[in-house]
């Protein structure tokens, strides 16, 4: 009966939490700040806060990434004389999953848990209350421009990560281990559609940004406001956003590319 | 008496702990009202009741004619700007200087033109004592300091209400003064509605033209300070007086001390 009963409010907290959070969202997506020179100012500041500063982990990660594909790559292709696909390999894998996966999870890492904690950190200093009590919807002020600069940043920084791996794969590859050029970027011309390939891995970044910054505002905007509940709300970020990306990629990649 | 603030049958309960179980009081408009009590009495719950931050779970707050708890989110916030509050811990912007937090009410709501603001930015900062203080950022500034920055924020707006939370805590005797005059003088020079929540009690009662006093959830007195001060009623004359014996506990309920001292697992 006991476990039945934690089942149950579990399964309903659960429910109670996705409708409060959805409504956040809807509320937050539609409420910029009124005068628009200052809800540019908000956004700009945001833009960079949440995306100019997660660019060197996306470039050095992509740029790992890429190098280590194409070494990969190229042992097992050479096994079956074709190692010249290493080109097509290298693009199709990275822009299909990697680029918008490991993007997602680097991104819930450093500017998800940054938004959980600076907001989560707004609460417990009642600078939110502030703004309640100023007649300044928190909302519009704090949480809208943070939703709008990470749901814009992250297919950037997506494509970015895709850019820098394909050219580090191509330094690996053609520079390092032989690979002739022309055949590189032939294959890969050949192979990659952009809608199949590249629209669809724009549209897996933008459905995870959504789903990173949603939960990163929501779990600061909800945290207790102690500094203990700051950490657990950081920590639910983080875990949270990676399970949702890998989550919502099979369901993306079977929607995609499904049509066996 | 022009009531400006209404609290009628309000019950407020955190968890299963009732905070005020069917409060009644009124605050008079134009007047500085100080809401004295212990600790955890609720008085902070009291002014984020009239800011309706939290909700009544029954009763009615009533401010300038708008029923809170009945007020649609628009009007929330509207009624709001007629509202300046300095909270207990100044809650300042930190990712704004001091000049920055003052002018951000007047920016949002004001159709003035950047001079004007500074102008008035600058005045207002004045009053406080931290004209001089105007570029530095919250986290330069000491917590009274901070405190008074609040202030200048509350006010930028000329609101009709004006909830000090603890606004002496933590000051020293000039700032303490500079404070209970400045209060003084808003009340009078703009007929500004106060309501002032404080342990302080002869700087509230050298200011306030009415109290109230709670404990336990209830209003034990309201009146004048004069009527407070020459109140026989035990609790009050405890709390005046700072006495640890008396009808109100200073300890939290708990079994008998000895038995807890003797009781082995």
């Amino acid at each position: 009966m006991t476990l039945i009963n934690y089942i149950v409010t579990s399964l309903l907290g659960f429910i109670k939490g996705l409708g409060n959070s959805g409504i956040f969202l809807f509320q937050s997506l539609f409420r910029l700040p009124v005068r628009p020179k200052e809800a540019m100012r908000l956004y700009v500041r945001q833009v960079y806060s949440v995306g100019v500063m997660s660019l060197i982990i996306i470039v050095v990660s992509g740029a790992f990434i890429g190098m280590v594909l194409a070494l990969q790559g190229f042992s097992i292709l050479t096994s079956y004389g074709s190692e010249t696909a290493v080109g097509q390999l290298l693009a199709l894998t990275l822009l299909r999953e990697l680029a918008p996966v490991v993007t997602g999870l680097l991104f819930a890492g450093r500017a998800g848990s940054a938004l959980t904690a600076e907001i989560g950190l707004m609460k417990t200093t009642e600078q939110l209350s502030s703004y309640e009590m100023m007649g300044i919807d928190p909302l519009r002020r704090v949480i809208a421009p943070r939703l709008l600069a990470g749901i814009t940043c992250m297919p950037i920084l997506s494509i970015i990560f895709a850019a820098v791996g394909i050219w580090a794969g191509m330094l690996v590859s053609v520079e390092w281990l032989g690979v002739y050029s022309g055949s590189f970027w032939g294959s890969m011309q050949q192979a990659v559609q952009f809608d199949r390939d590249v629209i669809n891995g724009l549209i897996k970044a933008l459905v995870f940004a959504v789903a990173v910054v949603w939960i990163a505002v929501y779990q600061g905007y909800e945290c207790q406001p102690t500094s203990e509940g700051i950490g657990r709300a950081t920590t639910r970020t983080v875990v949270l956003s990676s399970l949702a990306i890998l989550a919502l990629d099979f369901l993306l990649t079977a929607a995609m590319f499904g049509d066996f | 008496m022009e009531v400006y603030i209404e609290v009628n049958n309000l019950s407020f309960y955190r968890g299963e702990r009732a905070i005020y179980e069917d409060v009644t009081l009124q605050i008079p408009k134009g007047k500085i009202t100080a809401v004295m009590g212990p600790s955890g009495v609720g008085k902070t719950t009291l002014l984020r009741l009239i800011g309706g931050q939290v909700l009544p779970d029954a009763g009615t707050v009533i401010v300038d004619g708008v029923n809170i708890g009945e007020a649609s989110r628009r009007q929330l916030f509207e009624a709001r700007r007629k509202m300046g509050m300095l909270f207990q811990s100044g809650a300042l912007f930190s990712d704004m200087s001091v000049f920055e937090n003052v002018a951000l009410p007047l920016r949002e709501f004001t159709p003035f033109d950047a001079t004007m603001i500074r102008d008035i930015v600058l005045m207002k900062l004045q009053s406080v004592g931290l004209r001089g203080a105007a570029d530095l950022m919250p986290s330069e500034l000491s917590g009274g300091m901070a405190r008074r920055a609040a202030l200048a924020r509350a006010i930028a707006l000329d609101p009709d209400l004006v909830m000090y939370d603890e606004p002496f805590a933590g000051q020293d005797p000039i700032s303490k003064g500079v404070l209970v005059d400045l209060i003084k003088q808003l009340n009078s020079a703009a007929n500004i509605t106060s309501v002032l929540v404080s342990h302080d009690v002869e700087e509230s009662l050298s200011i306030a033209d009415h109290v109230c006093l709670l404990s336990g959830g209830k209003v034990i007195l309201a009146g004048t300070p004069e009527e407070v001060r020459a109140s026989t009623d035990e609790r009050v004359v405890q709390f005046l007086q700072g006495q640890s014996d008396g009808p109100v506990p200073f300890h939290y309920p708990a079994m008998s001390y000895q038995e807890q001292l003797l009781e082995r697992e």
